[in-house]
């Protein structure tokens, strides 16, 4: 059981074991669904209803403009959607930003961490600092990477053409091309959840009992041995945790490359896309019929790696 | 530290240059380029009195309303689901918490779709409840999480000791309970808040304009008159949105560290 119920349980550990429940535990459980009841609701009824209304409505062939057109079509618009290459092509994009951003992340946000750890004296001044792209709205820091790199415009292709002695093009137009514009999309989604990542990990570097690094170092272990048989397999925990957070959120990314292309040269997302057939083309069937794959694949993701981990999520998350 | 603050300095920077740096092709390839030589406040005198007056302002106290209402509503609610989380004996405990983290797993935007049509037919399409409806539900899952940890961390038996001192149950959680859980509430008010504030999915896709947010208001900026590049004034109104979000964090940043890793790694 988890330590929730744990921390409760000492309320009426006598009651539970009685089979007859007694008035003062049945009161409790009032009491309990009382007070965590209405939250409950309201989160099931704004999403769960939703969830079901989407899948039901993705088996309709049903376009706003031309309701009284609504015709079951079952499975119709998923084989319309997995055999399109414009679908595979928002597929490939989303999981190159997933596997770009989160391979950066973990690094950079792992090397943050283990400097916030090590360094006791400036370590307020830096975890502000390393916190403000957090708190930056997303749609901001998207228009501020977006002039940054705009030609003519941005300071990004001088500073490179006087960094690299004039080897690069100072008017290089980075949203020209599929994978420049990806590649100027990766760095601001990198800046901008980075220390979210770090915060994860200088949790998790915390838990690590400090006397078995002690002991490891005696025992006459590299730096990168303490590192790689001590110190990660202990946090394994906290890493999973923000791994798993950080894949889904990139897997759901929108704001940032809707802001910085709006989708041109081939950098559009699967949340793109659901949003633009929905909302652009009103094609609500085929719009939920994308945003139930959609779904799918963050719950596939989601399972594969609370698998993966071993790690169970209701409880502490320290495994 | 370079790497952190480069690019808000450069939207600030943006922000004081006149129409007139972007129209002329740049000339310098120095690191001059990137801060103005000319110091031009017009960009924000478009925002708040100009041109984009009848854009930026109403987005902007369309975010403040959405977000302070969807805020309190749902950290009221998730006050009362993790006391009884956390302090409480009941069946379903488990089922609450899986639920809710299952829900901050969700894709926002594969809610869009049933919520956009159900919108239209009951009528929130482009309304205040409208946007702040789904943000509760943005905010609700992580509210609950937080909060059941910072109220775990509560040492109830002090609450049992002021009984037998002869306090009231009320008397007991108004003096020694509220207290201490105070700054956990307020902590992921904060958090939630920017949760809110930060959302771009639903304000761009569930409103046109009576109740259009911030974000979203921005990303469909496209200048007072089609002759004018925006650059200036968008960056303008990046820095208005941003600086009291970014006090917030200077100010709280040691609870909001807190608030995050302890929802986040026990969840």
């Amino acid at each position: 059981m988890s330590t929730v119920s744990d921390a409760a349980g000492s309320a009426a550990p006598a009651a539970k074991r009685r089979p007859v429940l007694s008035d003062r535990t049945k009161a409790e459980r009032k009491l309990g669904w009382y007070l965590a009841g209405p939250a409950f609701i309201i989160m099931l009824a704004v999403t769960l209803y939703p969830i079901l209304y989407a899948i039901w409505l993705s088996f309709f062939n049903y376009r706003l403009t031309d309701p009284a057109a609504r015709k079951f079509v079952f499975l119709q618009n998923y084989v319309y959607a997995l055999s399109d290459p414009l679908f595979w092509q928002t597929v490939e994009t989303t999981f190159f930003i997933v596997v770009v951003t989160l391979i950066f992340e973990l690094v950079i946000g792992m090397g943050i961490a283990l400097v916030m750890h090590r360094i006791v004296l400036p370590r307020r001044t830096l975890r502000t600092i390393v916190l403000i792209p957090y708190s930056i709205i997303t749609v901001v820091s998207a228009f501020a990477w977006l002039y940054a790199a705009t030609p003519n415009l941005g300071f990004i292709d001088p500073w490179l053409h006087t960094l690299t002695f004039g080897l690069t093009d100072p008017t290089y137009n980075w949203f020209g091309g599929r994978w420049s514009s990806l590649f100027v999309i990766c760095a601001s989604e990198i800046w901008k959840t980075t220390p979210f990542m770090s915060l994860l990990l200088l949790a998790g570097l915390a838990q690590v009992d400090s006397s078995m690094e002690e002991a490891a170092k005696v025992d006459g272990a590299t730096w990168w041995q303490r590192f790689y048989k001590v110190i990660l397999p202990n946090m394994k925990g906290a890493l999973m945790v923000a791994v798993l957070f950080r894949t889904l959120d990139a897997v759901r990314i929108y704001d940032n490359p809707q802001v910085m292309t709006g989708g041109a040269n081939d950098t559009t997302t699967l949340s793109m896309l659901v949003g633009s057939t929905t909302v652009d083309r009103v094609e609500i069937g085929m719009g939920s019929a994308l945003a139930v794959i959609l779904f799918i694949i963050v719950l596939i993701i989601a399972a594969i790696f609370v698998r993966l981990f071993k790690v169970d999520l209701t409880s502490t998350g320290r495994s | 530290m370079i790497w952190t603050l480069v690019p808000l300095l450069w939207i600030f920077a943006t922000s004081l240059k006149s129409p007139s740096v972007f129209s002329a092709p740049a000339t310098s390839t120095e690191f001059g380029l990137f801060w103005p030589k000319h110091i031009y406040w017009g960009n924000y005198s478009v925002i708040f009195t100009g041109g984009a007056k009848d854009l930026f302002l109403p987005a902007l106290w369309h975010s403040i309303i959405v977000c302070v209402l969807a805020t309190v509503i749902s950290v009221v609610l998730a006050t009362f689901c993790a006391y009884a989380i956390a302090r409480l004996n009941f069946p379903g405990k488990k089922v609450i918490l899986t639920t809710a983290l299952a829900l901050s797993f969700f894709p926002a935007i594969a809610m869009v779709t049933p919520l956009f049509n159900l919108w239209r037919q009951v009528h929130l399409y482009d309304t205040i409840p409208g946007l702040v409806i789904p943000y509760i539900t943005l905010t609700l899952p992580l509210s609950i999480w937080i909060l059941a940890a910072f109220f775990q961390q509560i040492p109830w038996e002090m609450e049992q000791a002021a009984q037998v001192d002869g306090a009231s149950s009320w008397q007991a959680f108004r003096k020694v309970v509220a207290p201490l859980a105070a700054p956990g509430v307020f902590t992921t008010a904060i958090i939630a808040f920017f949760t809110a504030w930060n959302d771009f999915v639903f304000s761009s896709n569930l409103t046109s304009s009576n109740s259009q947010t911030v974000p979203a208001a921005l990303a469909y900026f496209t200048g007072a008159s089609q002759f004018q590049q925006p650059t200036g004034a968008i960056c303008a109104a990046a820095v208005v949105v941003t600086i009291p979000v970014v006090i917030l964090v200077l100010v709280f940043q040691r609870r909001i560290v807190a608030g995050l890793t302890s929802g986040a790694v026990k969840g």
